[in-house]
């Protein structure tokens, strides 16, 4: 199969948001922090938000990872923005992938979704609740 | 002396799936088996299936004989005294696992120390992590130098503290790394300690005669060295493995039983509880017969030139980090980074190319945290790999910086 810039998977806007993440590094004092990794192959992903009167003001995300997870990241850090937290819960599966806009293998599906489990963690973790991220 | 050699070509003719047009790099994970393995398993399903040590019929005599007929098989590829200690497992892990529950649990004390290395496979690390918690016993790793290879020094010094077990890898299943297993087990018997060796990626490829190695306790798996998964050996000295108790009891591994109490079974099926895997044990007989015809002065020569080749082809791209020793003191296997580029990518890549790549910490967690990497890429070859294999890997290589660029 030969390289182009239509490569069905690797498309270029997942290459952009690799090599440029949007909403790359920390926050200081942020009001959620919290960090997944993915076990099948030691990648870390972990985020921070900023979170005033329900509503997330900021939010970083750090970690290493493959292109998918970091773009997948990336790209659900700009929809967050500005977003209620109780609209982030809501989040699921089939938005991110979604957004990613490529057919993901079973095999590669863990690293679309690493960042949705550090927010759905997160997020549930503030609110007190016992659900599960699933 | 001339080393008896093989034709690849031929061999590879024995295995229908390379009839699917795949580039296998992935034997270090688990290799593929030939028609001669998968038929000694059809045979035995098709003509003979029936369960073994119990019935007194004709195939199911049959049946045992063909299962039994592994372990003197399996006895002399790696020169045990006697069947006796061989024993059946589902693979290394099961093996690893019965040792530090059947002997560990008996031997090893509070405060007592465990040596491991940092290049060593979770399945070597994790029983005996759960074995010293337990315990209340100490686990020290002996670390690596910047070409990978086991730190001498360190182990000599560790040895001084007087180890109540000393446990590592033959050949590093991340880096490819032959480690000096011969002066490590006299050095760690000398200093009065229990040895067990993970041969999951030794006997596959270099062979073993554990009478020369001088270990206690040596495991390995059949679905790494063209048998099927499943099955495994457990080589232990026979005076070790009479003191033990059983790891899993129940049917087959008892003489009697009576409601006061039971008495085991003689070696080795006091260690084979329950209905065992009779079709997998019979193809990792065949598999054994395989290897055997090769030769393993053969095999390891061949894996040599691949490795070579490989080493020499990788080198040249740049952008590529190799992992570990140089190809003469490496088994079959490159582990590698490329800049800029995620393994979990490149293996993406290489797999449209239909080239059969592993990305991940290769089981080995400490090693990748040791080296600074979350994951690596890894090459791995066998009896059946050949150039133009490799050559697709590079161009998969390409085709991925291409992309990324």
């Amino acid at each position: 199969m030969s390289a182009t810039a239509d490569d069905q998977f690797y498309r270029e806007y997942i290459l952009d948001h690799y090599k440029n993440p949007r909403n790359y590094g920390r926050l200081e004092n942020p009001d959620i922090s919290h960090e997944e990794d993915n076990p099948l192959c030691g990648d870390v992903i972990g985020m921070d938000f900023r979170v005033t009167d329900g509503v997330i003001e900021d939010v970083k995300f750090h970690g290493r990872g493959c292109a998918i997870s970091q773009a997948s990241a990336s790209l659900l850090t700009e929809r967050l923005k500005g977003l209620p937290l109780e609209d982030a819960k809501k989040i699921n599966k089939a938005d991110v992938l979604g957004e990613l806009g490529i057919d993901i293998s079973p095999a590669r599906i863990k690293c679309a979704l690493l960042s949705l489990k550090v927010l759905k963690v997160g997020a549930y973790g503030l609110a007190g609740s016992d659900e599960d991220e699933e | 002396m001339a080393i008896k050699t093989f034709d690849v070509t031929t061999v590879r003719k024995d295995f229908p799936i390379f009839e699917t047009g795949i580039a296998y790099l992935d034997s270090a994970n688990t290799s593929q088996r030939p028609r001669q393995v998968t038929g000694a398993m059809l045979e035995y399903f098709e003509k003979f299936n029936s369960n073994i040590h119990r019935a007194a019929y004709h195939i199911a005599e049959e049946a045992t004989v063909r299962y039994e007929a592994t372990r003197e098989k399996v006895r002399d590829f790696i020169n045990a005294s006697s069947t006796k200690e061989i024993i059946y497992t589902r693979g290394t892990t099961e093996g690893i696992n019965l040792v530090a529950y059947s002997w560990g649990r008996k031997h090893v004390k509070k405060g007592d120390l465990i040596v491991l290395t940092i290049i060593d496979h979770h399945s070597n690390i994790v029983p005996w992590q759960i074995l010293a918690a337990e315990k209340g016993a100490t686990i020290e790793y002996v670390d690596i130098d910047e070409r990978g290879e086991l730190r001498q020094d360190q182990f000599r010094k560790l040895l001084e503290r007087s180890p109540k077990l000393v446990a590592f890898g033959q050949v590093s299943n991340a880096l490819g790394t032959i480690n000096p297993a011969v002066e490590m087990v006299a050095a760690a018997k000398a200093a009065g300690a229990t040895v067990l060796v993970d041969g999951a990626q030794g006997a596959p490829h270099q062979g073993v005669d554990v009478r020369a190695l001088g270990c206690d306790f040596y495991a390995f798996s059949g679905h790494k060295m063209l048998g099927p998964t499943g099955a495994g050996i457990l080589y232990g000295r026979r005076e070790l493995l009479e003191a033990m108790d059983p790891f899993m009891s129940g049917g087959d591994m008892i003489k009697t039983v009576r409601v006061e109490g039971t008495t085991y079974h003689d070696l080795p099926w006091k260690f084979e509880a329950g209905t065992q895997a009779i079709a997998e044990v019979i193809g990792l007989g065949a598999a054994v017969d395989y290897l055997t015809a090769l030769g393993m002065d053969a095999v390891r020569a061949h894996e040599r030139e691949i490795t070579e080749y490989a080493y020499e082809a990788l080198s040249d791209i740049e952008g590529l980090t190799m992992y570990g020793p140089p190809p003469s003191r490496r088994s079959g296997v490159v582990s590698f980074s490329l800049a800029g580029i995620h393994p979990h990518d490149l293996a993406t890549i290489a797999d449209r190319d239909q080239v059969c790549l592993r990305a991940g910490h290769h089981c080995a967690m400490p090693l990748m945290t040791r080296l600074g990497v979350a994951a690596t890429a890894r090459a791995s070859f066998y009896v059946y790999t050949q150039k133009d294999e490799v050559d697709r890997l590079v161009g998969s290589i390409k085709e991925a910086q291409r992309i990324f660029k």
